[in-house]
């Protein structure tokens, strides 16, 4: 995963609740096996609309998505980041998040920032009076910077952590493989197996 | 103070407590696997020239692509088929065992792990795919992942994470006749929306779940993800012993009683606190119908299309409107009134026997309406085979209904079983998003027994409409 410490971008105002994952990518999308090329399918019934928010010009350069609360609600397809990614978001600002949406995006590197729901109206007037709007995400100092705005978001700790170091997930608990090896010897044996 | 039986679950597995804001460090005992959310997994396994750390621990079904007619062919869609192959290959490489389409054990993952015995009360159970909360039926913690999370299990047989918080719903009363688990948990979303549960592992409680068989507190906890929860949990009871008893992956012997002793232990404890709890009186509960977009816009089926000028929150308001924009409905308009085309009995939440019963139950002696298309997909091939051993397929085809193989099929239009656009569907599946059963179409979701009513109706209605 590639660090990622402070990131300055256009916002795209989705001014949408409950965005759930089957609208970020449908299921059609996922008979790939592959992790990139997801973007074609984002929002894709969406999309087709002229005058749906990614469509418009000034939006089309965005990397901060600035969504209603409830976002990435449903199915847990980390597909859903990936697709984001891939169009090149790198930034999700709500109120609220799904929480396997959330961890997915912590995962993969994409900054799920959550923010009091004034914040996201704010930015949503910000961006939509003014499209070429600076944006700073500060990771380091948990803070959204833009025109008179400053406000604080919050990331789990450990999330952030990982991210601001550019750490894999599976080295860190591999690290305790002597832990792991400890306690499967102490698993009680009526724990079934698959075989 | 005591403690609760996530809590419990969760104490039982920890490798390694995190300290300061670093999360800990869980055991997994059952890792299912499916085509859509493991090819990446795998393929980050061979990079990092990594083994699948407990083959053993690890089982994968082919289900959300499959197609469920002529499944002796080789799959029509050449990327579908693409897929399949690639988990084929990969449980090949890594020694994972499989059940491919054609085994008589194939079907959608959560039916196919509860049917082996595989799910067993205590037991921590991931997946990807965000219905695995289907398996804390039994009393085990088990929840959906992410890819990334699948190749850490993969890897690792762990996951690291922050302890989830815990909401108690208790439903208490007896259910009325024609009231299924269903109608409990869809009455539960519309209550605390799609995003009350949050953060939470709910423990569902009180008499009428406790009065509910193993399939109807499955398809309780299967939906656990709608309402935004982690996890799904009911506490492990007779019901559930006499469930897993015999089953082919179930403890024998001196091994089964040590393992019912330990289950007992495992229920939440007298002074154990939640971080939330709500109450539903059961005994007050209706057949529920969807009416809108998200699982959460819910009403009982004598009631009528909302009107969104009524909502008094800004963002229900506008989701309202969206809602009924796409579902074509007018404000005012009874739900019984409703026309609708296609009727889909099957998924993860409602397509085991039990529901199946209920369905031909309702269609024996009657015939599907005219111009509507009812779709009947087992869970499982077994539960396909025990349909057809008593009886029920012969009553579905009699009725007009069509009869089809085992999969997810039409709950999300992988596969080739889509509606067209604008078509509309009564549903027993999970999910009632924009374009969620195929692009453009439909969906209101609905209880085994209002499918079946629906379907015999042509509008939607519950089974003591029926004449």
């Amino acid at each position: 995963m590639e660090k990622f410490t402070v990131h300055n971008g256009t916002g795209a105002p989705l001014r949408r609740s409950n965005v759930d994952t089957d609208q970020i990518i449908p299921a059609e999308y996922l008979k790939r096996i592959t992790r990139s090329g997801f973007g074609d399918g984002l929002f894709s019934a969406w999309r087709e609309d002229p005058e749906f928010v990614l469509n418009k010009e000034h939006h089309t350069e965005a990397s901060i998505l600035i969504a209603g609360p409830d976002f990435g609600t449903g199915s847990s397809r980390e597909h859903a980041v990936w697709a984001l990614q891939d169009y090149g978001f790198e930034v999700v600002i709500s109120s609220r998040f799904a929480d396997i949406f959330r961890g997915n995006a912590g995962k993969s590197g994409l900054l799920p920032a959550l923010v009091e729901a004034e914040v996201v109206e704010k930015l949503w007037e910000l961006v939509e009076d003014d499209p070429t709007a600076e944006i700073e995400i500060d990771l380091i100092e948990l803070k959204i910077r833009a025109g008179d705005l400053e406000a604080e978001f919050v990331v789990d700790g450990h999330v952030r952590h990982r991210m601001l170091q550019g750490l894999d997930d599976i080295g860190i608990s591999l690290g305790q493989a002597e832990e792991i090896d400890s306690f499967e010897k102490n698993r009680p044996v009526f724990k079934p197996t698959t075989v | 103070m005591g403690l609760t039986l996530a809590e419990k679950v969760w104490r039982d597995h920890l490798v390694s407590s995190g300290q300061n804001d670093d999360p800990d460090l869980l055991y997994i005992d059952l890792h299912l696997i499916h085509e859509v959310t493991s090819p990446q997994a795998f393929e980050g396994l061979r990079l990092a020239k990594r083994p699948v750390r407990r083959p053993d621990l690890t089982l994968a079904t082919e289900d959300h692509n499959v197609p469920t007619q002529n499944i002796e062919l080789p799959i029509a869609d050449p990327i579908s088929r693409a897929q399949v192959e690639a988990l084929r290959e990969n449980c090949a490489e890594f020694g994972v065992p499989l059940y491919s389409l054609g085994d008589e054990e194939q079907g959608i993952v959560h039916v196919v792990g509860p049917q082996l015995g595989l799910t067993q009360p205590g037991m921590t159970v991931v997946c990807g795919d965000s219905h695995t909360s289907t398996h804390g039926a039994f009393g085990a913690l088990a929840f959906g992942i992410g890819t990334s999370e699948v190749e850490h299990v993969l890897a690792t047989q762990t996951l690291s994470l922050k302890p989830f918080k815990t909401m108690a719903v208790t439903v208490d009363g007896e259910l009325p006749a024609g009231v299924t688990a269903k109608d409990v948990i869809l009455a539960v979303i519309a209550k605390i929306g799609t995003g009350g549960g949050q953060g939470h592992v709910i423990e569902y409680r009180g008499a009428a779940i406790e009065s509910l068989s193993m399939e109807g507190r499955m398809t309780i906890c299967n939906m656990s993800i709608e309402a935004g929860a982690r996890a799904g949990m009911i506490a492990p009871d007779a019901t559930t012993f006499d469930y897993i008893e015999g089953r082919p992956h179930a403890p024998a012997g001196e091994e089964w009683d040590e393992a019912v002793e330990y289950w007992r232990g495992l229920g939440t404890d007298q002074d154990a606190e939640f971080d939330t709890e709500i109450v539903l009186d059961g005994s007050a509960l209706t057949p529920y119908v969807t009416w809108g977009t998200n699982p959460g816009q819910g009403l009982p089926l004598a009631a009528s299309v909302p009107d969104p000028g009524q909502i008094v929150d800004d963002h229900e308001k506008v989701a309202a409107e969206r809602a009924l924009q796409y579902m074509d409905l007018q404000p005012g308009t009874a739900l019984r009134d409703i026309d609708v085309d296609v009727v889909f009995v099957g998924s993860c939440t409602n397509g085991r026997i039990e529901d199946l019963r209920e369905v031909a139950e309702l269609l024996r002696g009657r015939t599907v309406a005219d111009g509507l298309h009812m779709y009947v997909v087992p869970g499982s091939v077994r539960v396909g085979l025990q349909a057809e051993e008593e009886g029920l397929v012969e009553v579905f085809q009699r009725a007009g209904a069509d009869w089809r193989n085992a999969g997810c099929s039409m709950c999300l239009a992988m596969n080739p079983d889509k509606l067209r656009p604008g078509q509309r569907a009564a549903s027993t599946s999970n999910r009632n998003f924009e374009g969620r059963q195929g692009p453009g179409g439909r969906t209101h979701l609905v209880s085994p027994q209002v499918a079946a009513a629906t379907a015999v109706s042509g509008k939607l209605a519950s089974p003591a409409d029926l004449a």
